[in-house]
């Protein structure tokens, strides 16, 4: 039986998949609004490995790449640094919270005004976004380090920058790689809606948007799919990398 | 002329400036004063810490019993007060502290060896010399753990003498323990009291132990320090001179008994009158 407890998470895709055929089969939705798994399937299939749909998702990863990079390069060291003092984080912990509620989408016609209508308003609203998520977790993390660890390097003589260094740091990591998570999530969901709307010609945004005003449903519904597995692989890319250099988060 | 003198000749000579062998007290303590937003801790107090030998603290909860070892170890700062190693102060000398909570003491990210080499590393020793130092108290306390285990991946039992051999390393002048082993089992217990009994008889390091458990502090120390409640006072430093290696033995013999009889009446005292 154990041995069967792996395939678990197999049960809901294959209950999701039943359900779908069935709804097709019985023509419960208009097929036209609703195609079947298979044709889906196909096209998906068909896009990634010889169609357009490939080659957005490649962009729409470049993007969310470059965005989420360009935030990690920000927001890592300036959330070590205001988290190194409580005093300094709490005199803009209010600007962070708010710029942090505020919808990136909200920020596109503003960036489109400062970078035109290319590549460098998507990536840098994605990176706006990512960046104070990832900020504001670095920060937190370098901010709870336990008070005995940092006192422990103090008695045995670490400066304060070597407490930073040896001790801070570390133990704001496994905080890090929630906010680089979520940054990641947020990148992606910003270079998507941006690729909808703001005169792109590519990425998977553009995919989904175009399929639907052409009413390919099959090619629609692929490239959403697309986007989910994006999602999903670069949140497990970033667990695995967790797992590996920060083995002893959770411990 | 010369033989008129010869005691203090005698006087000069060895015993006296042997380190283990002085009786001038190691730490002095003079006028402490520590006061925390709800309560005086201390109150211009005075203290002796003598030379070589394990004395333990014990006293009534909150009384300031880590506080006090806090101070001399300078986690923090005393409001005012003196305290002088051999007449230095403690940014002069070698000291090795233990915490309570072994699991946030040590660092995760680190596997054992290198928690304990890591007060050799601040100290700036090339890292050979590091090896050889980690690799010689290994040695010299006979310890049978795998070293190349990150701490997470041991026994508490083995963690906190991780954590005791990373305070040994740099071969302090003077070791503090902050109830070492409350967070332990019985038996693991048990078992750390003779590991750090052995360590003591090894190094004969001057040790300070602050215990919650008075059976722990009779048995292991030379002068148990019994403190009042805040603002604390040294009630009475109490001598216990049963030979070591004590054993499991020494807690039914009667000099054991009476002594711990008596820690136990002033302790009731001083809690009552709270």
């Amino acid at each position: 039986m154990k041995r069967f407890e792996v395939l678990l998470p197999l049960v809901g895709v294959a209950v999701l998949l039943l359900i779908w055929s069935l709804t097709v089969w019985a023509r419960l939705v208009d097929p036209v609004l609703l195609p079947s798994p298979m044709s889906t399937f196909e096209a998906m299939w068909t896009g990634m490995a010889s169609g357009k749909l490939g080659v957005d998702f490649l962009k729409t990863v470049e993007r969310t790449v470059y965005s989420t990079a360009i935030a990690a390069v920000i927001a890592i060291p300036l959330g070590v640094l205001l988290g190194s003092s409580e005093k300094l984080y709490r005199s803009v912990e209010f600007l962070i919270d708010f710029f942090r509620s505020t919808p990136a989408s909200a920020m596109f016609p503003l960036f489109l005004v400062l970078f035109g209508v290319g590549d460098r308003t998507k990536i840098s609203v994605a990176a706006f976004g990512a960046a104070l998520v990832i900020l504001f977790n670095v920060a937190y993390g370098v901010m709870n380090a336990r008070k005995t660890r940092i006192l422990a390097a103090r008695v045995m003589g670490a400066s304060r920058i070597r407490v930073l260094w040896d001790v801070m740091l570390l133990e704001s990591l496994p905080q890090t790689f929630v906010g680089l998570r979520n940054g990641v999530s947020l990148a992606l969901v910003i270079v998507v809606v941006a690729e909808m709307f703001i005169g792109s010609t590519d990425g998977l945004g553009q995919r989904v948007f175009e399929a639907q005003q052409l009413f390919d449903m099959p090619a629609m519904y692929a490239a959403i799919f697309a986007a989910g597995a994006l999602g999903y692989g670069l949140n497990l890319l970033f667990l695995t990398i967790e797992r590996r250099f920060v083995h002893w988060s959770g411990r | 002329m010369a033989r008129v003198q010869p005691a203090e000749t005698v006087d000069l000579a060895s015993p006296v400036h042997d380190p283990l062998q002085r009786t001038a007290p190691h730490v002095t303590i003079r006028g402490l004063s520590k006061r925390f937003s709800d309560a005086t801790i201390y109150d211009n107090f005075d203290f002796d810490i003598p030379r070589g030998k394990l004395i333990s603290v014990f006293g009534p909860n909150g009384c300031g019993k880590s506080t006090l070892i806090n101070m001399i170890a300078g986690l923090f700062p005393p409001d005012a007060g003196e305290i002088l190693f051999d007449g230095q102060p403690l940014s002069r000398i070698k000291f090795g502290y233990v915490f309570q909570n072994y699991r946030e003491a040590m660092f995760p990210w680190l596997r054992a060896f290198d928690n304990i080499a890591y007060p050799l590393k601040v100290m700036g020793l090339p890292k050979a010399e590091r090896i050889r130092r980690v690799e010689k108290i290994v040695a010299n306390l006979n310890v049978k753990i795998d070293l190349k285990l990150y701490p997470y991946q041991m026994s508490g039992g083995q963690q906190q003498l991780v954590s005791i051999m990373r305070a040994l390393v740099v071969e302090p002048e003077i070791l503090f323990l902050d109830e070492p082993f409350s967070a332990l089992d019985y038996e693991m217990t048990l078992f750390m009291r003779e590991q750090l009994q052995r360590i003591f008889v090894d190094t004969a390091t001057t040790t300070v132990l602050v215990s919650h458990d008075l059976e722990e502090a009779v048995y292991l120390s030379d002068r148990i320090l019994l403190l009042s409640r805040h603002p604390a006072r040294a009630v009475e430093f109490v001598p216990y001179d049963a030979p070591r290696p004590r054993t499991l033995k020494t807690l039914s013999e009667p000099e054991f008994i009476s002594t711990k009889a008596h820690c136990l009446d002033i302790f009731q005292r001083e809690v009552r009158k709270g």
